[in-house]
């Protein structure tokens, strides 16, 4: 399937679920709908970086809140619509990426991995002492009624995590499948290799990071909208980074579809286990799942069906 | 001008702390600075350890550093266990660390979680003789509760440094660090090896999460705040340097000392990575260690 073809049907599906939830008039499908595409966003956003080229980043929750911190900011100085929000979250988190990227991502993985860490918590002691966001009280955010064509604005919120949604699940096929994909493949595989080969690795491990942070910034700008009070114990939620690395793993991290899986099965998962048992114990059942696939099937999901799909003629599934 | 009594307050304050830090660090420093291994977990370990202590105390009525002592044999056997899992699921594979980090991640988050629902999420102290007194040495006051943590650490340190120069185990340890397939040749396992010393690392984490839960009240998620620390430290004082840790957990303690004292206690936990970052990114070998 080409891309545009691939896009357009991406969009199909989009303005589908739009024109379906008009006729919605339950405000908790927004509810739901919107953390399940908020972690599609996410985890296909985690993927970029820590799928294709094999980077693991630890600081989602960073990134994340960062883009909601922005928003929280200028929306205290100027009424912009949330889309331009959007942008400038975006546009900082992407920012931060590329400093953090220049700084760590010469050496091993393992030290991009600690630092970005370390950076997770940094950013909280940030914006803990940043008054004019709240600081270690909170930030009360008014949210209209109504979005701006009619409907509530939580639905609004969510078409518009859904669009973006769309969107990054459309732009990592099209990586996946480009010169870039290729590259960070090859990093992946052997760095080494890769960089005697003359594939420009720095450079391309920088374009992901960007890439990756700025969808997550993204992510995050419209969350002080959708939860009115933010505050940073929710903003930095371990739950976050772990929900995020837990879903590609859990779905698949070599392809575009992995996140997507994990992200729709770990959100039911958890929306089920939240109402049935506690909140602690469905964390837990994120962490032992997560743990679980990285020891038996580190290819996910998709690797799974792979395999089976692969039995006959090659018996078994490839290293 | 601030007073120079309270200076010398904060950095004697900042020295005792830093001995805390390197003692957490310490696991770190053996599984991630020797052998590779960037064990996330540890400092989720160290707060089982303390969690341990707290039943010990609590219910037995022992001293907690002697908790720490009486726990660091079961301690070492988890390691055991959990290198036997990384090695089979991991390491033989080839494609270590990256694949492990994830996984460490994950037996952080479960360590942390269960500890929650076994023992909830209250903030937990320990009683003993040491704790609440303190000693005043020229206007200059070292609480107890600081000093015996101190001590304790220092004298570990001491004693793993010597078990890794002298003993014929400690320069196996060493050998793997630097020249895996040597070993191999030399009819020595390093599997072996590597299991020992991620053994002995993991027990640490028992004595430390003793000293943790004196210098401090414990509750499960505390071992966060700890990561990026024993990291910096590890990173700083230089991949595989004892000592190098301890100096770096102790600069690390000063500094963070003094910011606490003279601006906002809630930026001591960024300080780490204010180390952390300019470390990786102008002299990855740190202070005392081995090139990267």
């Amino acid at each position: 399937m080409s891309n545009r073809l691939f896009s357009a049907l991406i969009a199909a599906l989009v303005v589908a679920l739009w024109l379906a939830g008009r006729l919605v008039s339950n405000e908790y499908v927004f509810f739901v709908g919107y953390a399940v595409v908020q972690y599609i966003l996410l985890a296909t956003a985690w993927n970029l970086l820590g799928g294709y080229a094999g980077y693991i980043n630890f600081g989602t929750a960073a990134f994340f809140a960062l883009g909601a911190y922005i928003a929280v900011a200028i929306n205290k100085l100027v009424d912009l619509p949330v889309p331009v929000l959007i942008l400038a979250g975006g546009v900082a988190a992407g920012a931060l990426g590329l400093a953090m990227g220049y700084l760590t991502l010469k050496l091993r993985g393992v030290f991009f991995s600690i630092a970005t860490l370390a950076m997770a918590i940094v950013f909280q002691a940030v914006i803990t002492n940043w008054s004019f966001v709240g600081g270690a009280s909170g930030a009360y955010v008014l949210r209209p009624n109504e979005g701006p064509w009619g409907g509530s604005y939580v639905e609004y919120l969510f078409y518009l995590m859904l669009s973006m949604a769309g969107g990054a699940v459309a732009l990592a096929r099209i990586i996946e499948r480009s010169r870039v994909g290729y590259g960070l493949a090859s990093i992946r595989d052997d760095e080494l290799a890769s960089e005697a080969s003359g594939v420009p690795t720095l450079r391309l491990k920088v374009l992901a990071t960007v890439l990756s942070g700025a969808l997550m910034g993204m992510a995050g700008a419209p969350l002080p909208f959708y939860v009115a009070y933010l505050d940073p114990p929710s903003a930095f939620n371990l739950s976050y980074a772990v929900n995020t690395i837990a879903m590609p793993l859990v779905g698949g991290t070599g392809t575009w579809l992995g996140p997507v899986i994990g992200a729709v099965l770990l959100t039911a998962v958890q929306q089920g286990a939240m109402v049935t048992i506690s909140s602690a114990a469905n964390l837990l059942l994120v962490g032992l799942l997560m743990v679980a696939f990285i020891t038996l099937a580190p290819n996910g999901i998709v690797g799974l069906v792979r395999g089976l799909a692969n039995r006959p003629s090659t018996g078994g599934n490839k290293k | 001008m601030p007073d120079p009594i309270a200076v010398a307050n904060a950095i004697a304050a900042g020295v005792l702390l830093g001995g805390f830090y390197a003692a957490v660090a310490l696991g770190i420093a053996i599984a991630f600075g020797l052998l590779d291994i960037p064990n996330l977990a540890h400092p989720a370990f160290v707060v089982m350890g303390a969690f341990a202590a707290w039943q010990l105390n609590s219910r037995l009525a022992l001293d907690p550093v002697l908790a720490g002592l009486v726990m660091a044999p079961p301690f070492f056997v988890l390691g055991l266990l959990v290198y036997r899992l990384y090695y089979v699921c991991f390491e033989r594979r080839g494609e270590a660390q990256l694949q492990g980090l994830a996984f460490f991640f994950g037996v952080l988050f479960i360590t942390e979680v269960t500890l929650v629902l076994t023992a909830g999420a209250d903030y937990r102290s320990v009683s003993a003789s040491y704790i609440g007194v303190s000693l005043s040495v020229g206007g200059i006051i070292l609480p107890e509760r600081m000093l015996v943590p101190f001590g304790v650490a220092l004298a570990m340190i001491v004693l793993l440094h010597q078990f890794l120069v002298r003993s014929f185990m400690g320069r196996a340890i060493q050998a793997v660090a630097q020249d895996e397939e040597a070993l191999r040749l030399m009819g020595v396992s390093p599997i072996k090896v590597k299991a020992l010393a991620f053994g002995l690392a993991t027990a640490t984490a028992a004595i430390a999460g003793a000293l943790l839960i004196i210098v401090q009240p414990v509750e499960p998620s505390i071992g966060r705040d700890f990561i990026g620390r024993a990291f910096a430290a590890v990173v700083l004082g230089g991949m595989g340097s004892l000592y190098g840790t301890l100096l770096a957990s102790m600069l690390l303690g000063i500094t963070e000392s003094i910011v606490s004292d003279m601006w906002n206690p809630s930026w001591a936990p960024a300080i780490a990575f204010g180390f952390l970052l300019p470390t990786l990114a102008l002299r990855s070998s740190g202070l005392l260690g081995r090139r990267l």
